[in-house]
């Protein structure tokens, strides 16, 4: 028995079905980013089923309540266009639910239709419908372009567009934007930064949002996010360091473009070396010294690596998801010396292929390295059943090929709808990086454990 | 609080409505109804199947989720292919928990698989249909499907691509059977048009196609189970124990091919009124065979459905051995009933959620004790709350009336008059109905609240209001009523739990009912020097 038992390992190419997606559309990057802003209410504008599809996502990945609006379009809306529906649901939206900011985002259904949603919201701002001091603002996110990922950087662009405001006073802030990381993430980038002394505004900040504690009340707007205060502030900052080009790059180049703040463009730091390069541009941005304590966290970091090396080296690793968590995943594991072999991105953009190559530097000659709308799980299962692999890491979709090729499984990415942990320890940082080598040995070792010959079982490992 | 101290009826709902300014009060009024059965069981009138207002926070989906993921998601080997971007195709991606069980490893299973056209931005503005031709060409080279559907989303029908075109070029190139869905979401006012469209659509493509006439006795279709947590397979074995002989189920656990000999059956029985009574009613008319409604949720509703069903073929043996099988049934769901009610009794429950399972569920409640105190429904309409009898009197509005009715004659050579008229007015004589649903509200209580297409201002309101002890709805509501304290049990994926259909599954939700509503896990939300007048002294005290 297999569950997915009609995958072979005949690949043929193909130009226009895409079987068991490595991304997912624009719209939810967008309502993700947009929840990483205090006081926000995201708000999908097309058809119902987009909104209730990308907050049941969401809900299942963080175990939390996911608010977000929509306009509910009709069959009438999509031929006289959307424009009373928007109208209608900001109005509703500022009396119902009284958030300081809407953060519209499109779907394919508007973007085809072409609703103009600065002139609507302009509309709705002269109607009277956004109370003084409230803000509607917008991102552009047709689901036929891009990814997931497309739409976070282009909600977080938008931030920058309707909220950073140029300064001749520069402050001593440093900005710095996640990228699509968890909210356990934002939390380790902040904790970093605070323990270098460097003074942040951390942009969408998604932790306390979607890590909300059980107290017995609902807030319906949890404690977190960036403020809007914050984000107007971004313009005088020193600099901006992006984490992460895919997602993060956009609003880092607009901060440039409209404020004059010099932007580093990073991958994420998720491992040793790309937390190296986090960490030294924010001292070199901030004039700061690396404290001992961060040194020290390097360090267990390192002494995980050389003590366990043995059981890295040389391992085959199928890796998919996003583009800036699979460049940084991959250069960490090849860093190991683990092999990944094969990485697969729906998310389309010929720069995954070139940044990957920088990572591994030559290091796996064999690695096949794909993207676009063909690049999916379907093909990367199977290259895994031409030549198998010792590890897979990605998003639970994942378990299928896991359970069928007994191969052993860590999640990693989005959306994570089978375990919890990822919205409470981060990867990112040096201790991010332990907790992802604890897993991906835990992994190794349970499967040894589980499958050698009986005589082989090691107490000691 | 007591819950006869809770506000309830008119009280409840003035409260609940006082929450909107005059506009949208005035609106919602109408989806807000206390009940009040007169002694025919009539109810006041629901407004239901309309429009959510934008910018309310609504549990509702779109007419895709209805047709692809509901009724058809079901069906293992068929390939359903989503052309659209790839978002649409994405989150149906086993998100609803149909199982399915193929009888060997060399059967066809593509319910793991997603599939989609991911079109693109030329795709938009070129048109998509060189591009959905080219994909059902390679799904086809690459797994060999029976059958192939092909589902519009939003941007399909805006753009003009002709769907039903390209399935039937493709159908005839091919060989195989392959029909498109025009079940773009904007399409009515929820999942429910989706619904409607799905079951037109096999209607017309699939169901009738195989004459091959059944094996058993009692052969009848199930209509309305989607197999969530194993339901399907729970009541594929108990109705082949009491010997009725399953032709199809639509869709639960299902295969194309009994979808095309589902018109062979002699009785339709269904269970989730609201997706499917449509099928039940064309078959009918095409072929003859009768329907009634029952309900496998419960174990008293599970035995009265099978009495009825052993009733309407009227054989002595079958009787006999569905007496035997419920009693052999009921004496194990009476020992863990005996068990757990004393536990649950009294205690409240609220419900809203799908088109059928608020009220379903609600049987399952009172079997433990528990009492219903509100419900409503996400997207079904006035006949599901007041009864079918109020059909002809519903309106249809722009959005309904965009939704294809088939025009159904019956088939001439195909007709079956599997009920004779004489047998059908022996049976009417005896109270025994066809082709009808009660409906949620008869079975309530009068004074209990009924709210249609409950939004996030309702829900909070009333998880303020009426605290209940347990709150069913779905995932997009489960952990903001959580966050309140009050746990949610979620009935359109049981929370990964289940079957909780018939006897066995009853066993299974009194014992997750139970579990919810006993454990102490909420009473150590408040840290103890929270709840403690002044802990630090007394503790002192306590040592000394």
């Amino acid at each position: 028995m297999a569950l997915l038992r009609h995958t072979t390992g005949t690949v043929t190419e193909r130009q226009a079905l895409t079987v068991n997606p490595a991304k997912t559309c624009q719209p939810i990057g967008a309502m993700y980013a947009a929840l990483g802003v205090h006081n926000c209410l995201p708000h999908s504008h097309g058809s119902q089923g987009c909104c209730s599809y990308h907050r049941s996502a969401l809900t299942r990945h963080y175990k939390e309540p996911v608010m977000a609006a929509t306009s509910s379009f009709t069959e009438g809306s999509s031929v006289f266009g959307g424009q009373s529906n928007l109208l209608a649901a900001i109005e509703n939206i500022f009396t119902l639910y009284a958030p300081d900011v809407i953060a519209v985002h499109t779907t394919c259904l508007s973007e085809t239709i072409g609703d103009d949603i600065p002139q609507i919201a302009a509309k709705a701002r002269e109607e009277g419908k956004v109370p003084a001091g409230k803000y509607v603002i917008h991102a552009n996110t047709p689901s036929y372009v891009g990814s997931h990922v497309t739409g976070f950087a282009n909600m977080t662009k938008s931030l920058v567009t309707y909220f950073s405001d140029w300064s001749e006073n520069r402050l001593r802030t440093v900005n710095i934007i996640p990228g699509w990381v968890e909210p356990a993430d934002m939390r380790e980038i902040k904790r970093l930064a605070a323990l270098m002394g460097v003074e942040i505004i951390l942009f969408p900040d998604t932790s306390d949002v979607l890590d909300a504690p059980q107290t017995g009340t609902h807030e319906f707007y949890p404690r977190g996010g960036v403020t809007i205060q914050a984000l107007r502030r971004t313009g005088a900052s020193q600099a901006t360091i992006a984490l992460g080009p895919t997602a993060s790059a956009p609003a880092a180049r607009e901060l440039e473009k409209k404020c004059g703040v010099d932007s580093h463009i990073l991958e994420l730091p998720i491992g040793l070396r790309a937390t190296d390069a986090f960490v030294d541009t924010l001292r070199r941005t901030a004039g700061v010294e690396v404290p001992a304590a961060l040194v020290e966290e390097r360090g267990r970091l390192m002494d995980v690596i050389t003590d366990m090396h043995q059981y890295f080296y040389g391992k085959r690793v199928a890796l998919w998801g996003d583009p800036d968590q699979l460049v940084s995943l991959a250069g960490f594991l090849a860093d190991l010396d683990m092999k990944p072999v094969y990485a697969v991105t729906g998310t389309p953009g010929r720069a995954f292929e070139e940044r990957m190559a920088k990572v591994l530097a030559g290091r796996v000659p064999e690695a096949k390295i794909r993207q676009g709308p063909q690049a999916d799980m379907f093909l990367m299962h199977q290259w895994i059943k031409e030549q198998g692999v010792d590890l897979l890491i990605g998003n639970t979709y994942g378990k299928y090929i896991a359970r069928d090729e007994n191969i052993p499984f860590v999640r990693h990415g989005f959306p994570i709808l089978d375990r919890v942990g990822h919205s409470y320890f981060p990867t990112t940082g040096y201790m991010g990086g332990i907790r992802l080598l604890e897993k991906i040995l835990g992994a190794l070792q349970d499967q040894q454990d589980r499958n050698c010959p009986e005589e082989a079982v090691e107490l000691v490992m | 609080m007591k819950h006869h101290d809770l506000p309830k009826g008119e009280g409840l709902r003035e409260k609940i409505l006082a929450g909107y300014p005059a506009k949208l009060a005035k609106k919602r009024a109408p989806q807000l109804v206390v009940n009040q059965k007169d002694a025919a069981d009539n109810v006041p009138p629901v407004k239901a199947n309309v429009r959510t207002t934008p910018g309310i926070i609504t549990q509702r989906g779109c007419c895709y989720a209805g047709c692809k993921g509901v009724v058809l998601g079901p069906t293992r080997d068929i390939i359903n292919l989503v052309h659209g971007p790839v978002g649409c195709s994405f989150y149906a991606w086993l998100t609803r928990r149909n199982q399915t069980r193929p009888p060997t490893d060399q059967d066809e299973n593509f319910m793991t698989y997603c599939f989609t056209t991911d079109m693109q931005d030329e795709n938009i503005v070129f048109g998509g249909e060189k591009k959905l031709r080219a994909a059902v060409q390679e799904a086809y080279d690459l797994f060999h499907p029976k059958a192939i559907g092909i589902f519009s989303t939003c941007p399909v029908g805006l753009i003009g691509d002709d769907v039903h075109a390209v399935a039937k070029e493709m159908k005839e190139k091919l060989g195989i059977n392959i029909f498109g869905f025009s079940c773009e979401g904007y399409k009515g006012v929820s999942q429910s048009a989706g619904h409607h469209i799905a079951n037109n659509q096999l209607f017309k493509h699939v169901i009738g196609r195989d004459d091959t006439a059944p094996a058993g006795k009692f052969n009848i279709t199930l209509l309305g189970e989607y197999n969530i947590g194993g339901d399907a397979f729970v009541l594929e074995e108990l109705l082949e124990r009491c010997g009725f002989t399953l032709v199809a189920t639509l869709s639960g656990n299902s295969t194309i091919g009994q979808f095309e000999r589902a018109h062979t059956a002699d009785l339709n029985v269904v269970m989730c009124h609201r997706s499917i009574n449509y099928v039940a009613d064309m078959i009918e008319k095409k072929f003859g065979v009768p329907w009634f409604k029952v309900n496998f949720i419960g174990a008293h509703a599970t035995a009265k459905s099978l009495r009825k069903m052993a009733a309407f073929f009227g054989d002595a043996e079958l009787t006999a051995r569905v007496e035997t099988v419920i009693a052999e049934e009921m004496a194990k769901v009476a020992a863990v009933e005996a068990e757990i009610k004393p536990r649950c009794t009294g205690k409240t429950a609220m419900l809203f959620v799908g088109g059928s399972r608020a009220h379903h569920y609600q049987d399952l409640f009172s079997e433990i004790g528990m009492k219903t105190i509100a419900a409503g429904y996400e997207f079904a309409h006035r006949d599901d709350y007041e009864g079918r009898k109020v059909l002809s009197t519903v309106t249809l509005d722009a959005d309904s009336r965009n939704i294809e009715e088939l025009d159904v004659e019956r088939d001439p050579k195909r007709f079956r008059q599997v009920l004779s008229d004489e047998k059908r007015q022996k049976l009417a004589a005896v109270n025994f109905e066809f082709s009808d649903y009660q409906g949620m509200m008869p079975q309530m209580d009068n004074e209990t609240l009924v709210i249609d297409d409950i939004n996030e201002q309702d829900t909070q309101r009333l998880l303020e209001l009426c605290r209940p002890d347990v709150f069913c709805a779905g995932i997009k509501e489960k952990y903001g009523v959580q966050k309140h304290g009050v746990p949610c049990k979620q009935l359109h994926s049981y929370d990964y739990g289940g079957p909780y259909a018939g006897f066995k599954g009853a066993i299974n939700f009194y014992r997750e009912i139970d579990r919810l509503v006993n454990t102490r896990i909420w009473s150590f939300i408040e840290p103890p020097w929270k709840t403690a007048a002044s802990p630090t002294l007394e503790a002192t005290y306590a040592r000394d």
